[in-house]
């Protein structure tokens, strides 16, 4: 225990480098993959047919592959067609895409869970598409969709470790380095897997946050 | 003023409009009842293009009614809607849910709409609940709210869809209160309802509906006090005297 304490404090500042990348992949691909989601989700809620289909057929795409070979394709095969990213464009440009396909279905479920009455009501105002959209739906789905929105938080702050299968020198690749000049794995990866969990918990205490705000209605 | 031409409307296979020719003038208050699954909800949803109609002509002040046009938009504000299960927006109190059109759809000033909603609150008796949201009001409060919102769009008629038919029955009587005011002021209103004591002293004319095509129509005393067709007869007769 002496030695996990030593270790920690000699480790401590060089993982919060990786925790500091690990953040930044993490809002990056959340921000991307929320703007993403609710483009596809537009897309799919619009009534129009060959945008819905599209819409139905990325989100089948992307589900279908797994993170890491997305991460791959766009870090070793991008530049073979002209595209050079960098590992971390790469890492956020991939897992933002990945997770694009379940916000989209996440934002889809919230809004097609408001009562039709209200899309009536708005248009018996004279209120178009998008009017309705963000004057009534949307504001009414963002109560539904935050808690699940909460729990994609907590896995994109995980799934950001993935980004070290591409060189990012994030919270987990740290650790590993770390590791293997040192082989004090113990200490090193008790090290990470705490680090990840006080990153969680806040996140996690969120999610609450938002489940009992929802029940309240 | 709303006029319909051998409107017909089919759910699939299901024809629940089989012809429906009706006019509603400037100023009058028509009455539609009927038995459930009669038609007159869809008559209502058809008008203001909530539902498209498969063939015939809706027209409002002369304008086709066609809910893929861009004309649509036109109709709906001037032909409002007061819906049975009030379809308030949750998420805005009594007073942004009055204002919310003229706002947004009109685009009309901001102070000039506030000063209509909170009147037009006042005319429904609710001047002191502007600020409290609609699950906290009673139903009765928030259809009240509901024409508030329906009047707020200054609109030359008012659907009302069984605007009683989801209330308590002590509620009901503040509603119709409003609604009567409405019509002495000369609203023009089309009220699908199964309140035969409303239609009887309200209304200036009444239409028997039943599967989907009017049975009879007329001057609201005569068709609810002396009915002529057997179908009507025995429409009120079971509505009237249930036991």
């Amino acid at each position: 225990m002496k030695g996990f304490w030593r270790d920690a404090v000699e480790f401590f500042p060089i993982l919060l480098n990786g925790v500091a990348l690990t953040i930044i992949v993490t809002i990056g691909s959340l921000l991307l993959s929320t703007v993403l989601g609710l483009v596809w989700a537009m897309m799919r809620v619009s009534g129009i047919k060959a945008l819905s289909m599209l819409s139905a057929s990325l989100i089948n795409v992307i589900r279908g592959i797994p993170i890491i070979v997305l991460l791959f394709y766009l870090y070793f095969v991008m530049p073979d067609l002209g595209v050079t990213l960098s590992a971390l464009q790469a890492a956020i440009l991939g897992l933002g895409i990945a997770y694009s396909a379940y916000q989209a279905e996440n934002f889809r479920a919230g809004i097609e869970a408001i009562d039709k009455g209200q899309i009536e009501a708005a248009q018996s105002i004279g209120m178009g598409w998008w009017l309705t959209m963000r004057r009534v739906v949307l504001p009414q789905a963002v109560r539904i969709v935050l808690p699940p929105y909460g729990n994609v938080m907590i896995m994109m702050l995980k799934d950001s470790s993935q980004a070290s299968t591409i060189t990012v020198a994030e919270l987990a690749l740290q650790g590993k380095l770390i590791a293997s000049s040192t082989f004090k794995n113990t200490s090193v990866f008790t090290l990470v897997a705490l680090m990840y969990l006080t990153m969680s918990i806040p996140l996690i205490l969120l999610v609450r946050h938002f489940e009992k705000r929802a029940g309240k209605r | 003023m709303i006029e319909l031409s051998d409107v017909h409307k089919s759910f699939g296979k299901v024809e629940v409009l089989k012809g429906i020719t009706a006019s509603v003038e400037k100023g009058e208050v028509v009455c539609i009842i009927g038995p459930s699954g009669s038609g007159k909800s869809t008559i209502l949803r058809c008008i203001n293009g909530l539902e498209s109609y498969d063939r015939g002509e809706i027209s409002v002040e002369g304008l086709r009614v066609d809910r893929d046009a861009p004309s649509i938009v036109n109709i709906r504000t001037q032909v409002s809607m007061v819906f049975q299960r009030f379809n308030l927006f949750p998420h805005r109190t009594a007073l942004e849910n009055v204002i919310e059109g003229p706002l947004f759809v009109k685009k009309e000033p901001r102070a000039q709409v506030l000063e209509r909603g909170r009147a037009l609150l006042a005319q429904v008796g609710l001047a002191e609940k502007a600020d409290a949201h609609p699950p906290q009001l009673s139903g009765g409060q928030q259809q009240r709210v509901a024409i508030a919102r329906a009047l707020a769009m200054q609109p030359k008629a008012i659907l009302f869809d069984e605007p009683t038919s989801a209330l308590d029955p002590e509620l009901v009587g503040d509603v119709l209160g409003v609604m009567r005011k409405l019509a002495d002021d000369g609203m023009t209103m089309v009220v699908v309802t199964h309140e035969m004591g409303f239609a009887r002293d309200v209304a200036d004319r009444v239409l028997f509906i039943d599967g989907g095509v009017i049975v009879e129509q007329g001057p609201a005393k005569s068709v609810l006090n002396q009915p002529q067709h057997a179908r009507t007869q025995d429409f009120l007769r079971r509505v009237l005297h249930p036991l």
